[in-house]
């Protein structure tokens, strides 16, 4: 038994070296030298040159001239210290309508409020001009598994155009073009979805003269 | 569903099956010492291990001296996690502007053996409460120790059931140096160089802040998370640097990066069912237990993968455009996945998880439509044998192998026998004793937790935002049955070591910290215990030489029943527990009811 204990003390201590040390290290000094942009977090800088955010991680767009993400329970909404999705259940009345309480003091957002589908649906009609029968791709109104889901399906891209378009004075034509060039396809061919990722696509916007 | 999504769980099905007889092969030549390409560079570095460890490698061990050496070196690696986590903020990498949850004892502890017993339930979210030398330290280094020790546990096993009157199954410090060494690092070094180029994060910056187009501020994190991340799938732990764990886009980048960590759940768990039938002398005895687990899987991702992507009905009624039809495996129940993901990589992925005890999750299970969600629950109480944990899968299908082989014998009335060994009393009682005691832990916490309520005068056990001295129920994030599964889900991830939750509930309180804690030690070592005493009884029995009235173990018939024994277990046991939760929240949900 004091045999065996000795034996897990030193074998726990070389192998932590090994393990959380050596490895890591290893792995981090490779990384560094051959995928530096990857292993930093994959910063992405605007035409200015300043780092304006990562092209993996979401970032909250609320402008008629930007495309939108999908909404986000991060945080109090694309907030990476606090990556998270709803956890709301299929049955959830919450999730479906929301929960809306009146203002405590006027003119203050009530901590409580919270958009069900039915809210998002409502709200994404209105921004982009759609009737109030249209129906509403699915990702549009749901919040992903981290809140920080960095793309949306084509669908829901090519539905944000018309109101991107008429903000911007561009054509609808060019921004189909633009969208395209920043879908990515599946993982070699059969893997995943198809996906719009939304903050490469509108630094792309602000790049067209 | 789409035919790109059927295929995509084909293909994945078809790797592992390719890959099974290499990788089986190579970890029966580790475990036995044999040669391989590695050894020439690592066999030096195996024999300074054992000079500093003090280790002599020839010495076997019988299942006592086994037992104790394993359970000795959790203590201590535990003890190690507890101390490193108590005391993070006076270590490296420690910024209390970021680290906004409070590592209190209850929190460490439920940690620390949450991450010693391969389980990775984690009560709190990274990104806010655990450093970069945490992550690297205390979670990493267990990743790879509660790994190696799974997979050390069930090669003595079948060393028990491959030797013939022996008194040893093996030396447990060479098998888990070997395991460490050969099998987990060089795989994880390439993988983590993989993933990172996919764009997982490997730094040490501290938290940076950026404005973003719209002006807004945001706060990028870092840290060593490719090299933890590789480790964190390949040995079926789970836990996560951030708190989305493998739906965050900084673990799981891309469609590829999550084709490559399904595969790696399942990797070493199908091979070393290869292992086993080299171990024994007959691989058909290894495919046998394949067939059965194949079989299982494909039941589960098929009804994961349907139900999601039927959609929430309740959802679609408002006016919401879901059907696959028009939007493939973008449509479907999108409540917490993922775009690049889909609908068919997340049911695959929850169906992964949770065949294994991995639990990692790159979809929010809480979320699931009530069937769906049932599927990674239901895999989970049938014990987690589908390829399985790292060793755990192993081990404990080949515990069920022993009661189908009773119930047989039972069925012709001989005495049964497996791989030529008699199957007596004391094996059948060790196999029920792990079975019983772990559906009790899951039913028994469950039950306790949604009734009870602890007084206390100074609101210590169970406080949830404001609410003082609740009842345990109250933490959980949706009422009516779904409520009841995410306790449920809570209890049986932690029993069964898997990890995975339905996360809405809020469990980082010393009532749940502490019964959880309790379950997983109770779900890892009563049920690895009861198997080496196996071992040890099994190893020193004689081979009897097959009869006409033997019933064979190699053959679909057998897959079979095995598959029959797992089910029947599983279903007789939670069928109750089950139909308070998921089943009526199935029917309430599709008669337009809410919560």
């Amino acid at each position: 038994m004091a045999k065996q204990l000795l034996i897990s003390i030193r074998i726990t201590l070389v192998l932590l070296l090994l393990v959380s040390g050596i490895y890591p290290l290893v792995v981090w000094g490779v990384s560094q030298a051959a995928f530096k942009h990857q292993a930093n977090g994959s910063l992405i800088r605007n035409a200015q040159g300043q780092v304006v955010g990562s092209e993996l991680l979401a970032q909250g767009f609320t402008k008629p001239e930007y495309f939108h993400p999908r909404p986000s329970a991060a945080g109090n909404g694309y907030d990476p210290t606090a990556s998270s999705g709803t956890n709301l259940g299929p049955t959830s009345d919450k999730l479906i309508n929301g929960v809306h309480k009146k203002d405590l003091s006027p003119g203050k957002p009530d901590p409580s409020d919270f958009d069900g589908v039915v809210d998002l649906a409502k709200s994404y009609r209105t921004e982009n001009g759609l009737a109030a029968t249209a129906l509403v791709p699915v990702d549009a109104v749901t919040r992903s598994a981290s809140g920080l889901d960095p793309q949306i399906s084509p669908a829901n891209a090519l539905l944000q155009a018309a109101r991107v378009a008429k903000a911007r004075g561009i054509s609808e034509e060019k921004l189909r073009g633009l969208i395209k060039e920043n879908t990515s396809g599946r993982g070699l061919g059969f893997l995943g979805e198809p996906a719009v990722n939304v903050l490469k696509l509108n630094l792309a916007l602000d790049a067209v003269k | 569903m789409t035919l790109i999504g059927w295929l995509q769980i084909l293909l994945f099905l078809g790797a592992i099956l390719a890959l099974t007889k290499p990788f089986g092969t190579f970890m029966y030549r580790v475990f036995e010492g044999e040669k391989t390409w590695l050894t020439p560079v690592l066999r030096p570095v195996e024999r300074v291990i054992y000079k500093v460890g003090g280790v002599k490698e020839g010495e076997e061990m019988p299942w006592t001296t086994y037992t104790v050496a394993m359970l000795l070196f959790s203590i201590v690696t535990l003890l190690v996690t507890y101390a490193v986590l108590r005391f993070q903020a006076f270590l490296p990498w420690y910024d209390k502007t970021y680290m906004t949850t409070t590592m209190t004892p209850d929190l460490a502890f439920s940690t620390a053996v949450s991450f010693t017993t391969n389980t990775n339930w984690q009560a709190y979210s990274g990104e806010n409460t655990m450093t970069y030398f945490s992550q690297m330290v205390a979670l990493t280094s267990h990743n790879f120790f509660s790994a190696a020790t799974g997979i050390a546990i069930a090669i003595a096993l079948v060393r028990g059931l491959g030797r013939r009157s022996a008194a040893s199954i093996g030396n447990f410090w060479v098998d888990l140096t070997r395991t460490t060494l050969y099998v987990l690092l060089p795989l994880c070094i390439v993988y983590a160089l993989v993933l990172c180029q996919q764009g997982v994060v490997q730094n040490f910056h501290p938290y940076g802040t950026v404005k973003t187009l719209e002006g807004a501020s945001q706060v990028i994190p870092g840290g060593p998370f490719a090299s933890q991340e590789a480790i964190k799938m390949l040995g079926t732990n789970g836990g996560g640097p951030f708190n989305a764990n493998s739906a965050h886009p900084f673990e799981n980048p891309t469609a590829l990066t999550d084709f490559l960590q399904v595969l790696s759940i399942f990797l070493i768990g199908a091979g070393i069912v290869y292992t086993f039938g080299l171990y024994v002398g007959n691989t058909k005895q290894g495919w046998a237990l394949w067939g059965a687990m194949g079989f299982l899987f494909l039941i589960g991702v098929s009804v994961a993968y349907t139900q999601e992507a039927k959609g929430n009905p309740l959802v679609a009624a408002t006016g919401v455009e879901d059907r696959a039809s028009v939007l493939g495996d973008s449509g479907g129940n999108m409540e917490g996945k993922e775009t690049r993901f889909g609908i068919a990589r997340s049911a695959l992925f929850a169906t992964v998880t949770t065949d294994a005890s991995c639990g990692a999750v790159n979809s929010m299970h809480d979320s699931y439509t009530p069937l769906g969600g049932l599927v990674p629950m239901a895999n989970i109480m049938t014990g987690e044998v589908i390829f399985g944990g790292v060793g755990a899968g192993l081990y404990g299908m080949l515990m069920y192998a022993i009661l189908a082989v009773f119930i047989a014998g039972l069925m012709v009335g001989r005495t049964p026998e497996y791989l030529g060994k008699k199957v007596e009393a004391f094996e059948i009682k060790m196999a029920m004793l792990a079975t019983l005691v772990l559906a009790a832990d899951v039913l028994l916490f469950t039950a306790l937790a949604s009734v009870s309520h602890v007084p206390h005068p100074a609101a210590y056990w169970n406080t949830v935002g404001t609410s003082v001295n609740a009842l345990a129920s109250a933490n959980t994030n949706n009422s009516g049955p779904h409520g009841f599964s995410e306790i449920l889900y809570a209890y049986d991830s932690t029993t069964g070591n898997n990890g995975s939750a339905f996360a809405g509930i809020s469990v980082n309180t010393p009532f749940w910290n502490l019964t959880q804690g309790i379950s997983m030690l109770v779900g890892r070592f009563l049920m690895i215990v009861p198997l080496l005493a196996i071992a040890g009884s099994m190893v020193k029995k004689k081979r009897v030489a097959a009869s006409a009235g033997t019933f064979p173990t190699d053959t679909p018939l057998f897959a079979g029943l095995l598959v029959g024994v797992v089910i029947i277990v599983g279903a007789l046991t939670y069928f109750p527990a089950v139909s308070l939760g998921p089943v009526v929240e199935h029917f309430l949900m599709h008669s337009g009811k809410t919560f």
